[in-house]
C-alpha cells in the first residue's frame, strides 16, 4: 500500500504534472459550457424553425434548413465534425485558438441534440395552452415567449442536463486537434511515466466527481422548477 | 354586436358547419344547444378565430373579422373565451394567470393589473387564492378563475365553451352562478352548453344546432316548452 502511494506521488507530484491534469481539467470545463450556452440557444432557434411552417412555398425554408442542419449532424460523427471544422473550414485561418474551434464544433454538435429535445419538450405543452393565450390577445410570440417555452423547458430540463453530461464526456476527442483537455493530459502522463494505471483512474475519477457534482445541482434546480407541481 | 354570415367550415372532407347566419345582439345572452357532433362548439370557436371558417362572414361590432389582414389579436381582447378543460397556465400562479396578458398587452401597469385581479377573485369568491398555483385548485376554482383571467382583459363578449362539462357534479353550480351574475350585468355572452337549466333560466335566447346549422332558435320558453322542430323535439326528449 506504501508502495502505492509512492507510486502516485512519483507519478502525479513529480515533474508537477497534477498541474497539468488541472490545465487540462480548465480546457474540457471551458469547452464544455460555452459550447452547452451557445447549443442551447441555438437549438432553441432550430427548434422553433422545425415546428414552424411546413405547408406553404417561401415560408417553408426555415423547416426545411432546420430539418437537413438537425440530419446532418446527428448523422455524422461528433470527432469527423470536429475534425472538419479544424482542417477545412479554419483552414485558413491563422491563430484561431483551438479552444475557439473546439467549442465552436461542440456548439453545432449539441444544437442539433438540444433542437430535438426542445421540440419534443414544446410539442408536449397542451395545445390548449397555445389557445388559452391567443384567446386572451396574445400574438404567437408572446404565447410562446411566456406560456409555452416555460413550461416546455420544464419538460426538456432532464433531458438537457443529460445532454450536458454527454457533451462533457463528449469533449475528451479534442486531443485530435492538439488540445490538452483532461483525456490529453493523462495521455501524456502516461507516455512521460510509462503508466497508465494511475493516470487513466485519476482521470476518470475526476470526470465522474465533476459529473456527479453536476447531477446533484441538476437535481436541486429541476426541485425549484418543480414547484408549481407540487400540491 | 356579433354577425355570422353563412358560416362554413370544413375540416378535410368533413363540412362541420354548412351555412350558419346568425346575429347576436349587444348585451344579450345565447345558449348554444345540440347533439354532439352537430358543430356547436366549432360555431363558438370559428367567433374569435380559434377556428378559420372555410368561408363567410363574421362580423363583430361593424368590423369584418374574417377579411384578409383584419387585427385578429385585438379582435380577442374584446372577447374573452372560456374552457371546457379550463386552460389556466399551469406554471403561473393565480395572480399570474390573471394579470399576465393585462400587464404583456399593455392595458393595465402591475399594479392596477393586480388591483383588478384581487377584485375579479373576490367577486367569484377565490381571493384567498391568489398566491395558489393551479393544480392546488379543484375543477370548479379553475374554471371560476379562468372566467376571472378572461375578465381581467375586460371584454365586451364572453363566450364559454361547455364551461362546465369537464366538472364534478356539484362543482357545476358555482361555475353557473358566476356565470349567471354575469349575465344580469349585462355581458354578452354565447354559451355553448349541456346545461338545459341554465340555458332555461339564464339565456335570453337558445340556438338548438344539429348537423352542422341551425335547426330552430328562439326564447328558453318556445325552445324548451314549445319546439317546432322535429329534431329539437328528439332531443329534448333525450336529454330530460
Amino acid at each position: 500500500m506504501n508502495n502505492f502511494l509512492v507510486r502516485i506521488n512519483e507519478i502525479l507530484i513529480g515533474g508537477n504534472r497534477y498541474k497539468l491534469l488541472l490545465s487540462g481539467l480548465g480546457v474540457t470545463v471551458q469547452v464544455t459550457f460555452f459550447s452547452a450556452i451557445i447549443g442551447v440557444f441555438l437549438g432553441l432557434i432550430l427548434a422553433l424553425m422545425k415546428l414552424g411552417d411546413k405547408s406553404k412555398g417561401i415560408l417553408r425554408f426555415p423547416y426545411i434548413f432546420a430539418s437537413a442542419f438537425i440530419d446532418v449532424i446527428r448523422g455524422t460523427p461528433s470527432v469527423v465534425q470536429l475534425l472538419i471544422i479544424y482542417h477545412i473550414v479554419f483552414r485558413q485561418v491563422k491563430g484561431m485558438p483551438a479552444v475557439f474551434i473546439a467549442i465552436i464544433a461542440f456548439s453545432i454538435n449539441s444544437s442539433a441534440y438540444v433542437a430535438e429535445i426542445f421540440r419534443g419538450g414544446i410539442l408536449a405543452v397542451d395545445y390548449g395552452q397555445t389557445e388559452a393565450g391567443t384567446s386572451l390577445g396574445l400574438s404567437k410570440f408572446q404565447t410562446m415567449r411566456y406560456i409555452v417555452i416555460p413550461q416546455a423547458l420544464k419538460n426538456a430540463f432532464p433531458s438537457l442536463a443529460n445532454e450536458f453530461i454527454v457533451l462533457m464526456k463528449e469533449t475528451a476527442i479534442v486531443g485530435y486537434i492538439a488540445l490538452q483537455d483532461l483525456t490529453k493530459a493523462g495521455d501524456f502522463i502516461i507516455s512521460r511515466t510509462y503508466n497508465a494505471f494511475i493516470p487513466l483512474i485519476t482521470v476518470a475519477i475526476i470526470y465522474f466527481t465533476i459529473i456527479k457534482i453536476l447531477t446533484k445541482l441538476f437535481n436541486a434546480f429541476e426541485g425549484r422548477l418543480r414547484k408549481s407541481d407540487l400540491r | 354586436m356579433i354577425y355570422a354570415d353563412n358560416l362554413k367550415k370544413n375540416f378535410g372532407n368533413i363540412e362541420v358547419l354548412k351555412g350558419i347566419t346568425e346575429h347576436i345582439a349587444k348585451g344579450e345572452v345565447v345558449a348554444v344547444i345540440g347533439p354532439s357532433g352537430s358543430g356547436k362548439s366549432t360555431f363558438l370557436r370559428c367567433l374569435n378565430l380559434l377556428e378559420e371558417p372555410t368561408s363567410g362572414k363574421i362580423i363583430i361590432d361593424g368590423d369584418e373579422i374574417t377579411r384578409k389582414g383584419a387585427d385578429i389579436n385585438t379582435l380577442r381582447q374584446k372577447m374573452g373565451m372560456v374552457f371546457q378543460q379550463f386552460n389556466l397556465f399551469p406554471h403561473l400562479t393565480v395572480m399570474d394567470n390573471i394579470t399576465l396578458a393585462p400587464i404583456r398587452l399593455k392595458k393595465l401597469t402591475v399594479s392596477q393589473a393586480q388591483e383588478r385581479a384581487y377584485s375579479l377573485l373576490k367577486r367569484v369568491g377565490l381571493l384567498e387564492k391568489a398566491g395558489s398555483y393551479p393544480i392546488q385548485l379543484s375543477g370548479g376554482q379553475k374554471q371560476r378563475i379562468a372566467i376571472a383571467r378572461s375578465l381581467a382583459m375586460s371584454p365586451e363578449i364572453m363566450l364559454f365553451d361547455e364551461p362546465t362539462s369537464a366538472l364534478d357534479p356539484e362543482m357545476v353550480g358555482e361555475v353557473l352562478d358566476v356565470m349567471k351574475s354575469l349575465a344580469t350585468e349585462g355581458m354578452t355572452m354565447v354559451v355553448v352548453t349541456h346545461e338545459m337549466g341554465f340555458a332555461a333560466d339564464a339565456a335570453d335566447r337558445v340556438v338548438f344546432m344539429d348537423d352542422g346549422l341551425i335547426a330552430e332558435t328562439g326564447t328558453p320558453h318556445q325552445i324548451f316548452q314549445n319546439p317546432q322542430n322535429c329534431r329539437t323535439q328528439s332531443f329534448l326528449s333525450k336529454v330530460r
